[in-house]
């Protein structure tokens, strides 16, 4: 019971940080009907300007969200700006071609300039952990998932109640009405992507202290933010969310109960189950 | 409001095509401040073409569109909205997954319709009473009727000086139509003037000042309502007369 509920926790904790990624690829393609198949690589570049934040500045990695967010903002934006709004009406294989295209970008310039070398950010606390009721829980995950919660909770509260939010939400349901009401969605799909773009890296910055950091660490993880996003259902956000949980939880309990080389079998296996019985996602059919 | 003859709204030579295939030939049409003026037509004809070119929804190949002395074939649809021209679209558009009162917050997104908003609501929920019984209800779950009463509504919480309402009656029950017709002549006796397509050519040209008779993208008649509806060409293309 024990080893059932310590797998289960810390798959709850992994997942928040999934649910974040999935919830910045769900956001972007609500508004856009664009994959982001530079999701992963984006993250990964997050990863890096926190290394970087450490290794330079002396900025520990939970510190760093605070610069990590408004930088990765601004950089989603740009790309909005400069390349994505410039194929929002093309084919989806030329949509898909681009992004894929920035992504390796973002990921070849990385190795340039760092190599592909392992790098590891070492903390106080990367290997502390504490207990609750007999549970052992790791220090980093567990800071990590308050900040995911603070942040999703955050956006929650942007998307629902603010005009900006809604406005965004209403591009996602209908681009066409959206600019009847005087909205620009062009500017919807830059702070969309914008947003997306924070998300993904904030995601990163949170993994420091616990993953190894490389170049190529991003095309492992727009597979994942792929599959959670397509688990919840394209476009949802609170889909995302629990996408991202049960993500984390199958990782975790795969790697107790069956061995940590098969827990990704696990993952693939609850999302082809749930493709089969439920093709739209699980919140398949709200929108944002 | 008095009908002055201040053109409001002027398209002059408007022609557009659908991937080279022409659905507008050089249509040329005017309307007055404080006018409701009708353009009717069969389906298929051009008439949300033509909604959609003002809106700019849909980019002319050619031809002019000037609103109060502006050019609007030089701007974005957000901003035409700025100019003050709201469009009600076809099959009415509702965000789903918003409530009925998000909808309406939502009409008064730009900056000049944000102040007014409260008295906009109070206006609206005057208008169609149903609304503010349904508030908090999805847009989505409500029924054919109950929507087009919405998109009507969240169009009017703009402020607009030019409502293009298009195919308000469309799929509504016929005690409803009568409604949704005098609903239209009490927002233009508000101020608000209106261009008004539809397939329903008897009620939109009964409660029209001027209205336009389109067939396959070609003006082919204009004049007042009462003219038209004497017209023996309308009364046997459109009212089985």
């Amino acid at each position: 019971m024990t080893v059932f509920l310590q797998s289960l926790i810390s798959g709850i904790l992994i997942g928040g940080v999934y649910a974040l990624i999935g919830i910045g690829l769900t956001m972007i393609f609500g508004v856009m009907r664009v994959i982001n198949f530079a999701h992963g690589d984006i993250m990964m570049v997050g990863m890096y300007l926190t290394y970087n934040l450490f290794t330079l500045c002396g900025i520990d990695p939970f510190a760093s969200v605070v610069i990590c967010i408004p930088v990765m903002f601004l950089f989603g934006g740009f790309l909005q700006k400069i390349f994505i709004n410039r194929v929002l009406n093309a084919l989806p294989q030329n949509q898909i071609l681009l992004t894929i295209g920035l992504g390796l970008i973002m990921s070849n310039t990385i190795m340039l300039i760092y190599t592909s070398d392992y790098k590891i950010l070492t903390t106080s606390y990367s290997s502390g952990s504490f207990r609750i009721a007999g549970i052992s829980i790791s220090e980093p995950l567990a800071i990590s998932f308050l900040i995911t919660v603070i942040i999703t909770a955050a956006l929650y509260w942007f998307l629902m109640k603010t005009d900006m939010g809604q406005a965004i939400r209403a591009t996602a349901q209908d681009r066409e009405a959206a600019q009847l009401m005087g909205i620009n969605v062009k500017r919807m799909s830059v702070i969309a992507f914008g947003l997306g773009t924070a998300l993904a890296g904030t995601a990163g910055a949170l993994i420091t202290p616990t993953y190894y950091i490389f170049p190529q660490i991003g095309s492992t993880f727009t597979l994942k933010a792929f599959v959670i996003t397509v688990l919840g259902g394209m476009g949802s956000v609170i889909g995302a969310t629990l996408g991202g949980v049960i993500i984390g939880i199958a990782e975790s309990m795969g790697a107790v109960y069956i061995s940590s080389g098969w827990k990704e079998v696990l993952v693939y296996v609850i999302f082809l189950l749930v493709l089969l019985f439920k093709p739209s996602g699980l919140m398949g059919k709200s929108r944002m | 409001m008095p009908i002055s003859e201040k053109v409001m709204l002027k398209i002059e030579q408007l022609s557009f095509s659908y991937d080279g295939l022409k659905v507008l030939w050089e249509i040329d049409l005017e309307v007055n401040e404080g006018e409701i003026v009708t353009v009717v037509g069969s389906n298929g004809a051009g008439k949300s073409t033509t909604l959609k070119n003002i809106s700019r929804l849909l980019k002319p190949g050619s031809g002019s569109i000037t609103f109060e002395g502006t050019d609007l074939t030089q701007l974005e649809s957000h901003e035409v909205v700025e100019k003050g021209i709201v469009q009600v679209p076809e099959g009415r558009k509702i965000f789903s997954e918003l409530t009925v009162m998000e909808n309406l917050r939502m009409g008064s997104y730009i900056k000049s319709a944000k102040k007014d908003r409260a008295r906009n609501i109070d206006w609206v929920f005057g208008l169609f009473p149903r609304l503010k019984e349904r508030e908090k209800q999805l847009g989505g779950t409500m029924s054919g009727g109950e929507q087009q009463m919405l998109a009507i509504a969240r169009g009017l919480m703009a402020n607009p000086r030019l409502l293009l309402l298009d195919e308000p009656s469309l799929g509504l029950a016929p005690l409803l139509v009568r409604n949704i017709f005098d609903i239209i002549t009490e927002i233009n006796r508000k101020g608000v003037t209106i261009l008004l397509v539809e397939q329903n050519v008897y009620q939109s040209l009964r409660v029209a000042h001027r209205g336009y008779v389109l067939e396959t993208g070609r003006v082919v008649l204009a004049g007042t309502g009462e003219a038209l509806l004497n017209e023996e060409h309308v009364k046997k293309a459109f009212l089985g007369i």
